[in-house]
């Protein structure tokens, strides 16, 4: 394993690349850089979007939970590539005005940024929803109570009492699912936009050195997962409320 | 408003059965070798030994940390490579075979955390009431702790089985076709991506949903 290592050719990444952007190092590292600007995007989005449907899962009555439960179910039994494909080639054809001005208006690069964002984003959303959800069901309902008792309103409830907790508990299922989305970001390379793994593939191609990109874009992905975890221990650390166990695996 | 055309999806069926066949089988092959493989990590992860322990940590832990699309085109690397160095010039599908590999030895590593996790819920009385009774450690693992374990962790498993029956659309980065494949080649050479890529998504839909539909009345079996 080692001396098969060592035999290979690690000056690939100080030659020029084809298309004339630098070194086969920088041509990575761009590809490094789409792969942490599509996740952090999308995690934004997909916190936002699981945010609210997670809340509404576990709002009284049964409309808005029923629209929760069903955006939940849709998102969750549809492959990501599927999804992706739906976001970037129909949803463009189907949508009159937006879709003419997404296939128009936006550069080829945007155009499946934007799609990789959306899909990743909704995608996650369903998944960030459930561990909401079990955030706030985990509190109990005397928490509800206490706080109507005391004259807040729902949403004020949900604001100051329910989520500022829940968001803490949550902290590591959350640091998983944002693992997730840096490793599914890896899924927009089949739309062509130039991440981590669409660069080692075109690396390949263009080299025939495939081995070497593949260890060097398999061990970023690593790096970033270790750093993650890093920080997400840290963050679990400062948030971390006396008498709750936090639900660590 | 556009206006759909569905009309190549009727004779594009044969074509799209096929491509769910071999779905199936990717699906098949990671779930029966990746239970039996996760099943020995995860007993070599509780194992006292801490090579082995720590071996099985570090097979699970890197297949984790890794995109599923690296996965594939890693194994897309390797496989016709050790094949042609075994065997001369296979007469076999090398990307299926290639699929095969990645997604029995992937789906292992998420396998062997569930199990892992499934051995953990038994009580260690159990472990304790095997060794009485004058069984090996071996034996009080297969015969005690693993069929409690496995009742338990049956819904989990399940629901591990449809993930991994969507996750084999990603085969399509190393150029096989299977059902998302087929529909999409044939979206493709008939102008008909968008109606195709529709259709798709609505049988995943539909199977995926049936089946955790399954999953989760028999949860409540269990429980109850």
């Amino acid at each position: 394993m080692v001396t098969f290592v060592a035999g290979l050719d690690w000056n690939i990444f100080f030659q020029p690349a084809f298309d004339g952007s630098g070194t086969y190092l920088r041509f990575l590292l761009v590809g490094f850089q789409w792969t942490l600007l599509l996740s952090i995007t999308a995690w934004i989005l997909a916190f936002v979007v699981g945010s609210i449907v997670g809340v509404l899962r576990t709002f009284p009555g049964k409309l808005l939970p029923g629209i929760g439960a069903v955006y939940v179910e849709v998102f969750r039994n549809v492959p990501l590539l599927v999804q992706l494909f739906l976001w970037y080639f129909v949803l463009p054809e189907i949508i009159p005005g937006l879709g003419t001005w997404f296939k128009q208006g936006l550069n080829p690069l945007l155009q499946q940024f934007v799609a990789g964002v959306l899909c990743l984003g909704f995608f996650t959303g369903a998944r960030v929803a459930e561990q909401v959800r079990s955030g706030i069901n985990s509190l109990g309902r005397g928490q509800r109570g206490a706080g109507l008792a005391l004259g807040l309103n729902l949403v004020q409830v949900y604001q100051l009492i329910l989520l500022p907790v829940a968001y803490r508990i949550i902290i590591p299922p959350l640091t998983s699912e944002f693992l997730n989305i840096i490793k599914n970001s890896a899924v927009a390379s089949t739309i062509g936009l130039v991440e981590l793994s669409r660069q080692s593939q075109q690396l390949g191609e263009f080299t025939a050195h495939w081995y070497e990109s593949f260890i060097a874009v398999t061990l970023l992905y690593g790096l970033i997962n270790v750093t993650v975890m890093i920080v997400s221990r840290f963050v679990e650390r400062v948030t971390h409320l006396p008498g709750y166990v936090g639900g660590r695996q | 408003m556009y206006q759909f055309d569905w009309s190549s999806i009727p004779g594009a069926l044969p074509y799209l059965w096929q491509g769910m066949v071999r779905t199936l089988q990717i699906t098949g092959v990671a779930i029966v070798v990746g239970i039996l493989l996760g099943t020995l990590i995860a007993v070599a992860r509780l194992s006292k030994s801490s090579i082995l322990s720590n071996l099985a940590a570090l097979y699970v832990n890197g297949f984790r940390s890794i995109p599923l699309v690296m996965v594939l085109l890693w194994f897309y690397l390797l496989v016709p490579q050790i094949i042609s160095r075994l065997f001369g010039q296979p007469g076999v599908d090398i990307r299926l075979l290639s699929a095969f590999v990645a997604f029995a030895l992937f789906e292992a590593s998420y396998y062997a955390e569930i199990i892992r996790a499934g051995i953990q819920s038994v009580s260690r009385g159990q472990v304790s009431a095997g060794l009485a009774l004058g069984m090996t450690s071996g034996q009080t693992m297969r015969l005690i702790i693993l069929p409690q374990a496995f009742r338990r962790m049956t819904p989990l498993l399940l629901t591990q089985a449809i993930i991994l029956f969507q996750d084999t659309s990603l085969v399509y980065v190393i150029g096989l076709a299977e059902f998302f494949g087929v529909a999409y080649n044939t979206g493709n050479r008939d102008g008909t991506l968008v109606e195709l890529l529709i259709f798709a998504g609505a049988i995943y839909f539909a199977v995926c949903f049936g089946a955790s539909m399954v999953v989760r009345s028999l949860q409540k079996k269990l429980v109850s």
